[in-house]
């Protein structure tokens, strides 16, 4: 499994691996966060990645987010998540596209609410579209309450 | 050069493989696995959208995407790594650390009043740790909406104790692809009247019987 890394940015705002931010955090360009931050982080019309070293406490609003440390608070970004192989993120995270890595750890709720109808229509349609096989032999089945699977 | 303990193994199992090339087999063979469960799991979440989803496995960014895809919320927890924190022990009469299930559900599976439509369980029931499997059934039945879906895995007896830990993810409506590790241990076999007495408060169990080591279970709360 290879890492994916994102250099910090050769323009925009760097905050280094020994700094502790206390309270709320705002700016209107990239920020690399490296650092700890106990707070909330409000970079709403720019990009936010919190770097290996880095650890937020407190909720963080981005256009893009890409996280590679810790998180423990929402995320919500109008643009996209990305959550690297090192994330570890404790919280819900609200956003329109999302790119999670295999071992990035999440606990939390996932809202793509700004998908359109169409969209998830056309996602649906491409997995029923998908090779259908037939299915092992089922056991005895025990009636009970009704479900929405009924409604199958 | 083979050694002793392979060759103990061979004799008893009066088989030609060593463990290690057994494991490396099985770990071949069961990189995929078609699933009665989750067919008929994901067939009840194609009718609706918008159904909130919890998935209880590791973070999964294949199964995060099938579900976001068909229009619901996801909501995942790894329970069984959750449980290997130290921060859950306590120290009892005897001055011994056990798992104190409270503590953990003071933390753990706690969604300030969500109820959800659908709950993927895998096989965590067969490897957390025995004192968090019956209050861990309980909350999800509390979190559960009536009606609602949950899909469970459990081991037969012929999976041996040490069954490789695999996580599972959605590779088609049908089938789901097994990538093996962390290693966690397998902790305990369910037989039939074992998974019903603990699923009792739920309102249906259907099983599903496969050709491996696996039994799948589908519980209607």
């Amino acid at each position: 499994l290879s890492t994916t890394v994102t250099r910090p940015p050769l323009a925009g705002a760097h905050i280094g691996s020994s700094v502790l931010i206390k309270g709320e955090l705002s700016g209107r360009e990239d920020l690399y966060l490296d650092g700890e931050v106990e707070g909330t982080i409000e970079f709403r019309e720019c990009s936010l990645t919190v770097g290996t070293n880095g650890r937020v406490r407190g909720n963080v609003h981005g256009k893009t987010v890409i996280v590679q440390g810790k998180v423990q608070g929402d995320i919500s970004a109008s643009q996209r998540v990305e959550l690297r192989n090192s994330a570890v993120v404790t919280g819900d995270i609200v956003t329109e596209r999302i790119l999670i890595e295999d071992g990035a750890v999440f606990k939390g709720k996932l809202d793509t609410a700004e998908k359109s109808k169409d969209q998830a229509g056309a996602a649906q349609a491409a997995i029923k579209s998908q090779p259908q096989t037939s299915t092992h032999p089922a056991g005895a089945t025990v009636t009970g309450q009704t479900s929405f699977l009924d409604k199958a | 050069m083979t050694s002793v303990t392979d060759s103990l193994f061979r004799l008893f199992r009066g088989g030609n493989t060593s463990p290690a090339e057994s494991k490396s087999k099985t770990q071949a063979a069961a990189l995929t696995r078609r699933s009665s469960g989750l067919a008929e799991f994901i067939r009840g979440l194609q009718q609706r959208e918008g159904l909130a989803i919890l998935d209880l496995g590791p973070t999964s960014p294949t199964n995060i995407a099938y579900f976001t895809n068909l229009g619901h919320r996801v909501y995942n927890e790894d329970v069984l790594l959750a449980s290997m924190s130290p921060t859950y022990k306590q120290k009892n009469d005897q001055g011994i650390e056990v798992l104190d299930p409270k503590l953990f559900l003071d933390d753990n599976l706690v969604y300030g009043g969500v109820k959800f439509d659908a709950v993927l369980c895998w096989d965590i029931s067969d490897h957390l740790h025995e004192t968090l499997v019956k209050p861990v059934i309980e909350r999800i039945h509390s979190v559960l909406n009536p009606g609602g879906i949950l899909l469970a895995f459990f081991h037969t007896r012929d999976a041996g104790p040490d069954a490789p830990y695999y996580r599972y993810s959605i590779s088609t409506p049908e089938s789901l692809k097994l990538h093996q590790g962390p290693q966690f241990r397998l902790q305990r076999v369910f037989n039939n009247r074992h998974i019903e007495n603990l699923f009792h408060d739920y309102g249906s169990l259907k099983f599903f019987l496969s050709r491996d080591n696996l039994r799948e279970v589908l519980v209607v709360r």
